[in-house]
């Protein structure tokens, strides 16, 4: 039976790069997925993109590539990454600069179509407290989660790099899984196939031993050298699990069924912009080169797509302080009643973290106004000459919180579009 | 005993929503499992942390229990207080529940 080799080389913005160089070079992949972008990223970087038109994508984009195209002209794999965040075109030509630069003369595509700012009702309510989108704050953007329909013509089109803004994590394996295997996304057993493989690949390390080490207890061999996962994909939807030799980490069928149910909330029904996956007649058999899963089933894909709406939430500051030795902790309860009677009635966290003897008061709070989150901050520092005995170490850090809110949109109000990038020096 | 001894867990996050698989080291012990670690002593346990219904999965196939946790109470992560944003601590809390294993512990616990 036909199969196909494919890998994931990071499971977020900031994973590591040298199990993906490692990926390159020796697994003899067909296609190589890095999945960076989380849930509030974009959000972030629709921020970023708001002061430089010509940002918005991944900033650690340049740095990724610079290091795994090369490798993946070199051994001739295709890519695919949501890298482009909120400008995935602005990514596109970036990428077509650092290929022209090395001579390589691959094809790279874009996806768009998932910024949906304009055509999602802002009065619905959402999904998370049932208050209207608008009343959470000013919103920032809203991106649609497309599916793998929206990455396939990238793929027909002959495209070696693929790069795509807001699409289902699941999505950017089971588009180039049914583009290798010659997949009917409107076949539901091997749709929901595909995107098991993608939802069991998408965090990368996670996968395979990273997150799972519990020392004494549950030990994971050589975490230092975490090897990322590949599954090779048979046509009928199998998929044998591994990582490469020499590599550390687990794989077992431990690692693979706590993957398997991470961030699931119904397993009967976990919903993708291609399939409604229904994972609890799934096998997993760990054997001596890997583990083996199978049983995937699924339902025909929702009407409507998930829309992840970014508003700006004010800005959060947390301050903390120190004591240690005898009575620390009394000592920090009584460092948290200073403040929270000085700064009288203000909304705000503070817990004492720790043990008895080395423990640390944490201040938290969100606040629209600067002054006051100055203030608190200030309080905790005036600790060190006005509280209890023996305080140091105050740190006190202030941020802008972009809140995430979630509500659904119709299908047939996203049009996703693929754009292949030929020139680097295409305008905004 | 504590659940530590006999299982691992996976936290996850949706929202406010947390998942928490459990998955015992000894497949056989997943009748203990369902027995012991009911949505109601799960509840309990994470009271401090989680306003909403606590939900049971049974995934026999994969000697899992999943629970889906409601209003977590520093969930949210962008806005949430919390130091851990996520509820990815979660899970180690939930190990720390008491079971009663009498009888039914012959082999081995945590394993590898």
């Amino acid at each position: 039976m036909q199969t196909t080799r494919i890998g994931c080389g990071a499971g977020f913005a900031g994973d590591r790069i040298e199990p993906a160089e490692d990926l390159l070079r020796r697994a003899g992949l067909a296609d190589l997925v890095l999945e960076c972008l989380g849930e509030r990223t974009i959000a972030l970087a629709q921020q970023r993109r708001l002061t430089d038109p010509g940002g918005g994508y991944d900033h650690r984009l340049p740095a990724r590539f610079e290091r795994l195209l090369p490798l993946a002209v070199e051994h001739g794999v295709r890519v695919l990454t949501n890298m482009g965040a909120a400008n995935p075109l602005a990514a596109g030509r970036v990428t077509r600069a650092l290929l022209d630069r090395i001579g390589a003369r691959v094809a790279v595509a874009v996806v768009t179509g998932d910024d949906v700012l304009g055509e999602v009702d802002l009065d619905a309510p959402a999904w998370e407290n049932g208050i209207p989108l608008r009343e959470h704050g000013e919103i920032v953007s809203a991106n649609a989660y497309l599916g793998a329909d929206a990455i396939l013509p990238a793929l027909d089109a002959g495209a070696d790099v693929i790069i795509t803004g807001r699409v289902a994590d699941p999505s950017l394996f089971l588009a180039p899984l049914a583009h290798r295997l010659g997949w009917d996304l409107g076949d539901i057993a091997t749709t929901a196939a595909g995107t098991l493989v993608g939802h069991l690949l998408e965090c990368a390390g996670q996968l395979t031993g990273g997150y799972f080490a519990d020392p004494g207890h549950q030990d994971v061999p050589d975490l230092a050298n975490l090897g990322f996962p590949l599954a090779d994909v048979a046509a009928d939807g199998t998929a044998e699990l591994g990582k490469l030799p020499g590599t550390g980490g687990l794989l077992s069928r431990a690692t693979v069924r706590e993957q398997l149910l991470y961030e699931i909330t119904d397993p009967a029904a976990y919903r993708t912009p291609d399939v409604v996956l229904d994972v609890r007649a799934v096998t997993v058999d760990e054997h001596s080169r890997g583990v083996r899963v199978a049983g995937a089933r699924g339902m025909p894909r929702p009407d409507r797509l998930k829309v992840s709406v970014g508003y700006r939430a004010g800005k959060k500051v947390e301050a903390e302080i120190s004591y240690v030795g005898p009575n620390a902790a009394a000592r920090a309860a009584l460092a948290g009643e200073i403040v929270t009677t000085r700064l009288n009635g203000l909304p705000l966290r503070a817990e004492v973290l720790g043990g008895e003897t080395d423990c640390r008061l944490r201040v938290a709070a969100i606040n629209r106004d600067d002054a006051v989150l100055e203030a608190i901050g200030d309080e905790v520092e005036s600790l060190y000459t006005n509280g209890p005995a023996g305080g140091g170490g105050v740190r006190v850090h202030i941020g802008e919180v972009l809140g995430i809110a979630s509500t659904l949109i119709p299908r047939e109000l996203v049009r996703p579009v693929v754009t292949l990038v030929e020139t680097a020096d295409v305008a905004p | 005993m504590l659940l530590h001894d006999l299982a691992h867990c996976r936290a996850g996050d949706k929202g406010n929503v947390a998942t928490l698989s459990v998955f015992p080291y000894d497949e056989r012990l997943f009748p203990l499992l369902l027995r012991e670690v009911t949505a109601e002593r799960v509840r309990e346990h994470l009271a401090e942390f989680v306003a909403g219904p606590v939900v049971r999965y049974e995934l026999p196939n994969l000697a899992a229990l999943h629970f889906v946790c409601h209003q977590v109470i520093d969930g949210g992560v962008t806005t949430s207080l919390a130091l851990d944003t996520h509820g990815k601590s979660l899970s180690s809390r939930l190990l720390s529940l008491p079971v009663n294993a009498a009888g039914d512990v012959t082999g081995r616990t945590a394993t590898r």
